[in-house]
């Protein structure tokens, strides 16, 4: 029996928390991190670094770690790997014990992962880029409310993917004139409107008299075309008794969908409106206002796959992605990786997307990614050949500015993803084929054409930040 | 082309003004053309049912069926007679295909096939 005694002073932390002869447990969470070590510092004791603090250690010995068995409770480095084509920074793996962590709480495990280590003066730059959380974790947790398959059923809509609308000008509307901008985007043929995410409870249009218009023009909507239709109802409040009161309303409405900004309201807030929503049999839309603050930095901060794991298992149904096509952030690769750990029960590793773990959620249900910003009608049959079914295609401004309209900028967007997905079914290839498809489908529907004309030639075509790391 | 602004012809009082989900805002499709979604369900490892109803109560989530799923069958003719079937057993009613995804315990596609009454 070896014992330990107590020796104060700072030691290396190579010492205790470098591991590289440790495998990772089936029930470790593990952590990979870009760092970026300050001058001179060496890459074992960096990492070591960055698993102390961001485990059990502290700066300098303790007599208190005495009391318990470190060795149970500690997180270990166990791999260092070198980032493709760039030497400045390098990968660190870390496996943490389970019981380091709060069963169901994710605002625990980010407190943990991503506390204080990212302000740590031994390195220069910090980035959490994927982490794996153990299946016999994600049980612990509540996940999507309804999930992709109990979505459809309550929304009648299968065999395709859906269409939104997010209403805009995004702030200044009256309760009313909104209102009127909902109906005409649904009558038209789209499945869902949209609430902006700044729009919560402003003085130019409480969010009371918000839920009334939007409630009649929806209603009319569905009673003149026989579909069922959606409007995210923004609950997002500035307290919980807020948000639960804006969502009680949305129910007694009659609603199907709300809808809410899980970052900046933070996880605790999400988690308890998932519970809510799971509850009360409500469908709930996740936006992800201030996502980029944290993920677009190649080498510093949270990448965008964690906050997706995380939301997934703190509770959505939908959650935005990118689009791949249109006006934001998004290389092809990496949005695939990221869709797949929205929809998909196992995720293999897969560096070519910039997944470093196998991510198993088990029987958790999955969230449709919605893809919004920037795209419009041209757009339809790259998309659907991206993302295929399981997804929400948002038109904002590729609805309301259609010449003719709402109406007709939503018939335009629904006869075009029809025709695609018939076209896709049928085999043909929407990506070498698409425009033949839509200029077809154009010959019987005129609003078609007009926004086919009115969206010519439109293409946004900016160089990604936040590349997958590649070597060359 | 004419891009003088329209009007929306959608009307309460028109049933016209009626849509039945996907491929609703197409053309009618051919048998042809039915017969070719029917092989993209049976590449998906669907299995098709058929479904009718009076248009009265076409927003009902349940449809009667026709006869049973065909559950296991992979040929297209087969399924389309069905869709025939059911068709001329009553022509005022809507019917629709169905196809069941067993896996992920949904259903992977429906459409209507015919309008009944409009």
């Amino acid at each position: 029996m070896s014992t330990k005694t107590y020796d104060a002073g700072v030691k290396d932390y190579r010492l205790t928390y470098w591991d590289p002869n440790y495998t990772p447990k089936e029930t470790d969470l593990l952590a990979c991190f870009k760092i970026t070590a300050q001058e001179g510092v060496d890459r074992k004791e960096a990492a070591a670094a960055v698993c102390a603090e961001s485990s059990t250690g502290t700066w300098t010995t303790v007599w208190t770690d005495h009391f318990t068995d470190m060795d149970h409770y500690k997180g270990r480095a166990y791999r260092i790997e070198d980032v493709p084509g760039d030497d400045t920074c390098f990968y660190a793996f870390i496996a943490y014990p389970i019981d380091l962590f709060e069963e169901g709480s994710i605002t625990n495990v980010l407190t943990s992962l991503v506390g204080n280590v990212f302000g740590f003066k031994a390195i220069r730059a910090l980035r959490l880029e994927d982490i794996r959380f153990p299946l016999a974790y994600v049980m612990t947790c509540g996940g999507p409310p309804n999930g992709i398959n109990v979505e459809r059923d309550i929304m009648n809509k299968y065999g395709r993917p859906m269409l939104g609308c997010t209403i805009k000008p995004k702030l200044g509307l009256s309760g009313k004139n909104y209102g009127r901008a909902v109906y005409e985007a649904l009558r038209g043929g789209l499945d869902f409107t949209k609430d902006d995410e700044n729009v919560n409870s402003q003085p130019f249009m409480r969010w009371k008299q918000r839920f009334d218009f939007v409630a009649e023009g929806l209603n009319q909507a569905e009673a003149e075309t026989g579909e069922r239709k959606g409007h995210y109802l923004n609950v997002t409040g500035p307290t919980m008794e807020d948000t639960y009161e804006r969502a009680e309303y949305a129910k007694s409405l009659g609603m199907r969908i709300i809808m809410h900004d899980f970052f900046t309201a933070g996880f605790t807030a999400n988690t308890s409106l998932a519970n809510w929503c799971r509850v009360n049999g409500m469908l709930l839309h996740i936006h992800r206002a201030m996502h980029a603050v944290v993920d677009r930095n190649p080498y510093h901060g949270i990448h965008f796959r964690v906050l997706t794991k995380c939301l997934r298992l703190s509770g959505g149904d939908h959650l935005h992605s990118g689009t791949v096509v249109g006006k934001l952030e998004g290389d092809r690769e990496a949005t695939l990786g990221w869709v797949d750990l929205m929809r998909d029960s196992f995720i293999p590793e897969n560096r070519k997307r910039g997944l470093f773990f196998d991510q198993d959620y088990g029987t958790m249900p999955g969230m449709l990614p919605v893809a919004s910003g920037g795209i419009h009608v041209w757009h339809m049959p790259a998309l659907t050949a991206i993302y295929g079914d399981q997804a929400v295609f948002q038109f904002g401004g590729g609805t309301l500015g259609h010449p003719w309209g709402n109406a007709y900028g939503a018939e335009a967007n629904r006869v075009a993803l029809e025709a695609c997905v018939m076209a896709r079914n049928e085999g043909k290839d929407l990506e070498r084929e698409g425009k033949d498809v839509l200029l077809n489908a154009a010959k019987h529907c005129p609003a078609l054409g007009a926004a086919l004309e009115t969206w010519k030639e439109i293409k946004f075509e900016f160089d990604t930040v936040d590349k997958l790391d590649k070597a060359g | 082309m004419d891009m003088t602004i329209q009007n929306h012809p959608s009307r309460l009082d028109n049933p016209q003004s009626l849509k039945f989900e996907t491929f609703s805002y197409l053309p009618p499709m051919s048998e042809t053309q039915i017969e070719a979604q029917i092989e993209y369900c049976f590449s998906q490892d669907w299995d098709c049912a058929v479904e009718y109803c009076e248009l009265e109560r076409a927003t009902d989530d349940y449809w009667y069926m026709w006869k049973l799923p065909l559950f296991g069958e992979r040929g297209a003719k087969k399924i389309m007679q069905a869709l025939n079937d059911c068709r001329d057993a009553d022509p005022s009613c809507l019917v629709r295909l169905v196809a069941y995804d067993r896996k992920r315990q949904s259903r992977g596609m429906q459409f209507v096939v015919h309008k009944g009454g409009l």
